[in-house]
């Protein structure tokens, strides 16, 4: 069997079965989480699917973050577990500060379902090794509040420290600005997802679990899962953070 | 136990592009409105709390807006003392 990663499941999620078939698709066992268990039944890796999560009242994402199974994420990030959180578990992971930023409403005001391109900034990190080439991904957005924001100081901070994990990208693969149609909410420097400070916690707004198979229009989105799943394998046997994840492709 | 009125009022941080407000900002001409700007769109909850006295009940009222009712990185908020929570008030709640 392979490694065990769970996909949690709020009421309101949405994108766990996808989740779950593209993990599986990259070999791994999914283990579904219920959010009212307080345990994560020792899987490997975490990922929070999108979805409305609690009918995402209030603020998208802020309930969730009260709930057991997000106590226990916590504290499995904490330790150095690896978490990815897709669209709405982006916005969870952002309301409960395991990574920076919050994602407001698209400036548009309207809801965007669409292929957008993203490009990742690194390929050294636990969600992005895998990734053949810094070629753009075409994957699906479909989000109502998914614009990036920090003040400008952090934002500053997090290019300097190498947390900006995917931008949204133009046809000629440069970053588009809050203004340009390619950045599908306005997110402030094109920002598509973010890593924390250690680099075991990446959230981001696309969807690469809808990008799994070439017959869904696009299988771009493997690479971050493919990613997930080795860098889960690999931390099962000890944690894996940023940086590791070359050092563990630089010996195999 | 004493029972407390509030209101926790949450608005956009200044400076936060607030594309609601925009949106109304946009249809004021069709209201023939003119002279209206800086039009900001927030959120108001009203709630009861019961607690031994004022201080605990503002205390735990703070909490609540600072830690789920807004996000300090994107909003602000102010607690607003409603009065002590009328029996009517209760009643109401009770009968919805």
């Amino acid at each position: 069997m392979g490694v065990r990663i769970g996909v949690v499941v709020f009421p309101g999620s949405n994108c766990d079965r996808d989740t779950v078939h593209a993990l599986g698709l990259a070999g791994a066992e999914p283990v579904v989480l219920w959010h009212e268990q307080a345990s994560l039944e020792g899987v490997a890796a975490v990922v929070l699917p999108g979805g409305f999560a609690y009918g995402d009242y209030v603020r998208a994402g802020v309930i969730a973050r009260f709930s057991p199974v997000m106590r226990a994420v916590a504290g499995f990030a904490t330790e150095g577990g690896l978490v990815l959180g897709i669209c709405n578990g982006f916005q969870v992971l952002a309301e409960a500060g395991l990574v920076p930023g919050a994602l407001l409403r698209n400036a548009s005001l309207r809801f965007v379902g669409r292929e957008v391109a993203i490009a990742a900034e690194r390929r050294d990190t636990p969600f992005t090794h895998a990734l053949d080439a810094r070629r753009p991904l075409r994957m699906p957005v479909a989000h109502g509040e998914g614009r990036f924001y920090a003040d400008d100081m952090t934002l500053d901070a997090l290019e300097r420290d190498g947390q900006v994990l995917f931008r949204y990208v133009d046809t000629w693969g440069e970053p588009a600005g809050p203004d340009d149609p390619a950045n599908p909410n306005g997110s402030l420097r094109a920002i598509a997802g973010v890593l924390n400070a250690a680099g075991n916690v990446a959230g981001l707004m696309p969807h690469p679990e809808r990008a799994a198979e070439s017959i869904l229009g696009s299988d771009e989105g493997m690479g971050i899962v493919r990613s997930l799943v080795e860098s889960a394998a690999r931390a099962a046997h000890g944690p894996v953070v940023a940086g590791s994840a070359v050092a563990g492709s630089a010996v195999q | 136990m004493m029972s407390f009125r509030y209101a926790v009022n949450v608005a956009p941080k200044p400076g936060i592009l607030d594309p609601q407000g925009r949106a109304v900002e946009g249809s004021l001409g069709h209201l023939g409105i003119s002279g209206v700007h800086d039009v900001r769109i927030g959120r108001r909850a009203e709630l009861t709390v019961d607690a031994a006295d004022e201080a605990a009940a503002r205390a735990i009222v703070e909490r609540l807006a600072s830690e789920l009712l807004s996000n300090p990185l994107i909003e602000v908020y102010a607690v607003e003392s409603i009065g002590a929570a009328s029996s009517a008030v209760s009643a109401g709640v009770g009968e919805g």
